[in-house]
């Protein structure tokens, strides 16, 4: 078990190194002088040359890798090019408002997809099945942005049910949340859909019935559970990916979260904060898979055995 | 009245043209305390027979279509929902083919006991009632089994909590559909002593579902062969093994492996069981039959009493009883 644990925190290791080393090289081949950006057009040569000292922008870029790596081995994000603030600070203090976003979303839609999960495969086939399919392929591919600039319209602008955009309480987060929660209740209602299916023809579901348990502890109970092992691993993943930014949810509706941060830092060409969203990201979707493997047990009996 | 009485059951699965009779006009009947054993190949009808007493068969795909199923003279066809919870698991209890997979993985075994208890006998929801019926069957030290998962026992003890959780209740009719037929040999020798002993200590009935015949012997009060749906011969368990009367049985018994006869080679059914819904017509098994007539392809065969308690599906079965020593069993 420490064996295993120790392997998976090796490899995490690994994979974050590597999306650092990407990301800097990647940051660094966008044409552009980053000095150019941080002073300004009409700023005069020295000034730029200056920047370029400091920031070490003369040097070769393998040597400005190792900074690189050494800054962020030592928890140093860097600075803002453009607000000075220190990198990790600009995140930090945008997260509440990613996470307060992103847990409301996670509550509706699972809110919504488990029962319509549970109920299509108990009712597979038939129209209100059909009809879940037809909307949950709708949510699927609907685009982000494009739904979000719909709600806003309709509901907050044209019917004024909620606050347009902006972010000073908890009823600004409802549009927001409801967006996101659309976009995703689709593809989990399918997924506990079919999880829930195979689950229903297996034998202890079957055994449960032969019990005398009442349908709703059958399917609850007894097939929920089961069917939900294969989920929790998805949904790890997709609350890494929400907490590491909703880039076009909270720009529509302005809300001042990682993703807005993140787009900023993209139109300004800040390079340290473009990293440091980035990197942030990576740390989030490596420590879900981390949390995935040693919740696992827990949720699967059967994987403590093997392991 | 018989505990159990089967009355022309008729299930269909799927509509329409493409309806195809799974049982087809199937009537039995158990009394209290005695064990039925219900013969047959995959595909014969019996299980679906067997989960059909607790309407366990999930209706669609199926469809009760005929007849009735009497368990103290209810008819568990016409019952609600809420009446069919106190049937399954309380009147009727269930031990299925595949232990491992029977067993919910994701809870404890005392838990999952103790969930039946809780339907049926809720005073007695607690670890002392189950631990003794994990004694009951055979569990040794239960005490420490309590918090198992069901895939930390072996298969023949993941059986032995199936039956212990069928028994929660303390059934009058326990219907064990295949119960050894995913174990090893010496487990099932050890699961059906377990069945019998538990029979007469409790005196309940048993509907026992097997492809194995070796086992009917030991256990049975009455046999029923089923083949492609119907019922092809019933009676006596001593009287249908010395003297089968049909030659579904007849053949099944000669394929059945015996230590003492000097047979250098076992007797195979020829051909192969025939898929639902492509049933032939005439007599079901005329197509394998060693001893069909012309008549047998374009007549279908009645269920006759042949003397009480004996029934045959085959017009020629006096005809066909020459003297010969089929069985070397029961």
């Amino acid at each position: 078990m420490l064996l295993r644990l120790g392997n998976r925190l090796f490899w995490s290791a690994v994979t974050l190194l590597g999306t650092a080393v990407l990301t800097f090289l990647l940051v660094n081949a966008v044409p552009g002088d980053v000095a150019r950006v941080i002073a300004g057009p009409k700023a005069s040569p020295e000034v730029i040359k200056a920047i370029h000292t400091k920031f070490h922008l003369d040097e070769p870029i393998w040597k400005r890798l190792g900074y690189h790596l050494n800054n962020l081995a030592h928890g140093d994000l860097g600075q803002s090019y453009v607000t000075e603030q220190p990198v990790a600070e600009a995140i930090l203090t945008r997260l509440p408002t990613t996470a307060a976003l992103s847990t409301l979303a996670i509550i509706l839609w699972m809110f919504l997809a488990v029962p319509l999960g549970v109920l299509t495969a108990k009712y597979s086939g038939s129209w209100f099945d059909r009809f879940v399919l037809v909307m949950a392929t709708l949510s699927l591919s609907l685009p982000a942005f494009w739904l979000a600039r719909m709600l806003q319209y309709w509901l907050s602008y044209k019917m004024g049910w909620f606050p347009v955009a902006g972010f000073r309480g908890f009823s600004h987060l409802l549009l927001p949340a409801g967006t996101l929660a659309l976009l995703f209740v689709g593809y989990y209602a399918r997924l506990i859909h079919s999880n829930m299916t195979e689950v229903l023809n297996s034998p202890y579901v079957r055994a449960a019935r032969a019990k005398g348990a009442p349908e709703t502890v059958v399917l609850f109970r007894h097939g929920l559970r089961n069917a939900m092992i294969p989920v929790v691993t998805i949904l790890a993943m997709d609350v890494a990916g929400l907490l590491g930014g909703v880039m076009f949810t909270e720009n529509v509706f302005a809300l001042p979260g990682i993703g807005t941060l993140a787009v900023q830092s993209v139109f300004n060409l800040d390079v340290p904060v473009i990293m440091g969203t980035v990197m942030f990201s990576a740390v989030l979707v490596v420590a879900a898979n981390l949390m995935v493997d040693v919740l696992y047990q827990w949720i699967d009996p059967r994987i403590k055995s093997a392991a | 009245m018989p505990l159990l009485e089967i009355k022309n059951l008729q299930v269909e699965f799927g509509s329409g043209a493409h309806a195809a009779r799974a049982v087809d006009g199937v009537s039995l009947s158990l009394e209290a305390g005695k064990t039925l054993c219900l013969v047959g190949e995959s595909g014969s009808g019996k299980s679906v027979t067997a989960l059909s007493i607790a309407k366990l068969v999930p209706s669609p795909p199926a469809r009760y279509v005929g007849g009735e199923i009497l368990i103290e003279g209810r008819d568990v066809l016409k019952m609600s929902s809420r009446e069919l919870r106190d049937i399954r698991g309380g009147l009727v209890s269930y031990v299925f083919q595949e232990p491992g997979a029977s067993l919910n993985p994701v809870f404890r075994i005392g838990a999952q006991i103790k969930e039946s208890l809780k339907y049926h006998r809720p005073a007695a929801a607690n670890d002392t009632e189950v631990i003794r019926l994990l004694k009951l069957v055979g569990i040794p030290a239960p005490e420490s089994r309590l918090r198992n998962y069901p895939h930390e026992l072996s298969g023949g003890m993941q059986q032995r909590v199936m039956i212990a959780m069928a028994l929660a209740s303390q059934p009058k009719l326990l219907v064990a559909d295949e119960p050894t037929t995913a174990l090893d040999v010496t487990i099932q020798a050890q699961i059906i002593e377990l069945l019998g002993d538990l029979r007469k200590q409790l005196g309940m009935a048993v509907l026992l579902i097997t492809h194995n015949l070796g086992i009917v012997g030991d256990l049975a009060d009455d046999v029923a062969v089923m083949y492609a749906g119907q019922i092809v011969e019933h009676g006596p368990v001593r009287e249908v093994l010395q003297r089968p009367l049909h030659p579904y049985t007849q053949a099944l018994i000669q394929s059945v492996p015996d230590l003492e006869a000097e047979v250098e080679r076992l007797t195979a059914i020829p051909g192969t069981v025939p898929l639902l819904g492509s049933f032939p017509g005439g007599c079901r098994f005329h197509p394998r039959c060693p001893k069909a007539q012309a008549s047998c392809s374009t007549q279908a065969p009645e269920l006759a009493s042949v003397k009480a308690g004996r029934r045959v599906r085959c017009p020629l079965w006096d005809s066909l009883l020459e003297p010969q020593t089929v069985s070397h069993r029961a």
